[in-house]
């Protein structure tokens, strides 16, 4: 008998806990140890770009805001990024405010999101009920400008759809300092965790080196040490004009991720309140005659990483090719070089760190080796919190009480 | 009403099933497990397998991949269940009607395995929490 048909093979997947496409993940282990990772995809394919190819420009943005209903703004700003550089339209100052704003804010909700999850999946589902809590009033802030809390259609070629009432802009300030203010007890609490630092740290390190031959992006490569942003490198809507930095984190664990993506809402929310201030007035769209032959590129960053979308015109009314790149597309072969050598408790945690979109209630299916070994999410879960209480357990942390907060 | 109908209105154990969603329906139903909504004071409560569920909360367009998985987990649960359908892509495929990876809507994939089954739906894109607490309640309370 061979030795490889000895080793248990772990599926994760095709109902994937973690990431927001139905992925398949096969980790062959041995004992504890991942010693190699496959990764397939395309479960959750509904043919996007076929489809777009026989939509017209005003409709597109709709549907490519439900390629990923996280991302929604940012998909729909990349492809308008690229049908405005066909047709050569300068969209009006407000309307890329307004665009800015509503990107912002969908980073804060998403991140937010992805420290809940990050929480969740070792067990500290206090920090989930917490992050979700303190992100609700950001969606409720959605819901006020564009109408509905996610996919927010908000952005058409030549501007934008629906305006940020000016009236509106005292009740943003005020919720952003709440969310400010929580977001800061919540980052001061996770990162003077002791049993956080110790879970986190040293888990799923991905080394710069890697981080470029794999060409990650968005927070795994700022993770990693890499300062690359669109919005700095290729600023597109107002990013410009705004005052910001790029955060990076140097460890490359799933600690430093944490930290970047938790910084990075600060980041946002100051963008928000200097693209409140400096809102010019003026109408939010031009009119639109028709898009010329030609192509065109557009880029926008999404809570995940780099989104690019190109796009093909014969001068009719519909684009003849429409190619989207998404950022967990370049994200998750970088499992190859994360994942081997790690634990089972911690994949799925690695896992969650590159692409914190939650699809689907957990399960894992069951492939066996010749041992009969069953893993089932729930018992992967498990293996995950118990680690987490055996740490606690040796540190000595004391329970916290949530009267401290 | 049967002991079985009554005994699955108590406390409802759902089974969250994405069969190509756009992850949307999929954040606003954890979020009702979240502070503001907080569902598990009804007793509705996700559970980590369909063996243990009482309903199947299906989003997305049912693609031809996850076709046969989903008749697989209709098959897994323990009947009656209620199926709802959740969004505008798993009532009847929304904004992704036509394309030629999808073989849903989530009835019609439903019925191929069990034509009696009890389905539910829940419109929007995506729907409110509200809208998700709204439709399993009215769907629970007139079996």
């Amino acid at each position: 008998m061979k030795e490889s048909v000895n080793k248990p093979i772990l599926a994760v997947g095709p109902f994937h806990p973690l990431q927001e496409e139905m992925e398949y993940f096969q980790l062959t282990v041995d004992g504890e140890i991942v010693t190699d990772i496959d990764v397939r995809i395309s479960y959750n394919h509904r043919g996007i770009e076929r489809l777009s190819e026989t939509l017209q420009y005003d409709q597109i943005p709709f549907l490519v805001s439900r390629i990923c209903g996280i991302c929604s703004a940012s998909h729909p700003l990349a492809y308008i990024n690229a049908v405005e550089e066909i047709a050569g339209i300068t969209p009006p100052d407000r309307a890329l405010y307004v665009r800015t704003i509503i990107n912002e804010l969908e980073r804060i909700h998403s991140h937010l999101l992805w420290v809940g999850l990050g929480g969740h999946f070792i067990g500290y589902d206090t920090v989930f009920m917490w992050a979700w809590k303190y992100r609700e009033p950001v969606l409720d802030l959605l819901e006020a400008i564009t109408g509905n809390r996610n996919n927010y259609g908000n952005v058409k070629v030549g501007g934008c759809r629906e305006d940020i009432p000016n009236e509106l802009i005292p009740k943003i300030l005020k919720e952003l300092d709440l969310v400010e203010k929580k977001t800061d007890m919540l980052t001061k609490a996770i990162l003077d965790d002791p049993v956080l630092h110790v879970r986190l740290k040293g888990v799923g390190t991905l080394s710069k080196e890697d981080a470029i031959s794999y060409a990650v992006t968005g927070p795994t490569a700022r993770g990693s040490g890499i300062a690359i942003d669109v919005r700095h490198d290729d600023p597109y809507a107002a990013y410009a004009d705004l005052d910001w930095k790029v955060i990076t984190q140097t460890e490359g664990d799933v600690f430093a991720k944490a930290v970047v993506r938790l910084l990075e809402i600060f980041e946002s929310i100051k963008m928000v309140r200097q693209a409140l201030k400096k809102l010019p007035d003026g109408p939010i769209a031009v009119e639109v005659k028709e898009i010329p032959p030609g192509e065109g590129f557009g880029r926008a960053e999404a809570p995940r990483g780099e989104t690019f979308h190109y796009i093909r015109s014969d001068g009719g009314n519909r684009p003849v090719r429409h190619k989207v790149r998404a950022p967990s597309y370049v994200n998750v072969p970088s499992f190859k070089a994360s994942c081997i050598g790690q634990h089972i408790a911690d994949v799925t945690l690695t896992l969650a760190a590159v692409d914190p979109c939650y699809s689907c209630t957990e399960r894992l299916a069951v492939v066996d080796g010749r041992k009969n070994v069953v893993h089932d999410y729930d018992a992967l879960l498990r293996l995950s919190r118990e680690k987490t209480a055996r740490i606690k357990k040796e540190i000595g942390v004391p329970e916290i009480k949530l009267e401290d907060f | 009403m049967s002991w079985k109908i009554w005994s699955l209105k108590k406390s409802v154990w759902v089974f969250h099933v994405n069969t190509g969603a756009c992850n949307n329906c999929d954040i606003e139903i954890v979020n009702l497990l979240t502070p503001r909504y907080d569902v598990e004071r009804f007793g509705i409560k996700l559970v980590g397998s369909p063996r243990h569920a009482d309903a199947l909360l299906v989003t997305g367009v049912v693609t031809a991949q996850a076709a046969p998985r989903l008749r697989e987990l209709y098959r897994q649960t323990s009947k009656p269940c209620v199926v709802f359908a959740m969004g505008a892509c798993a009532c009847q495929t929304g904004i992704f009607n036509g394309a030629y990876h999808v073989v849903g809507p989530v009835d019609k994939i439903i019925r191929e395995v069990d034509p009696n089954a009890i389905i539910a739906y829940v419109p929007g894109c995506p729907p409110k929490p509200e809208a998700m607490i709204s439709g399993v309640v009215k769907a629970l309370s007139i079996l």
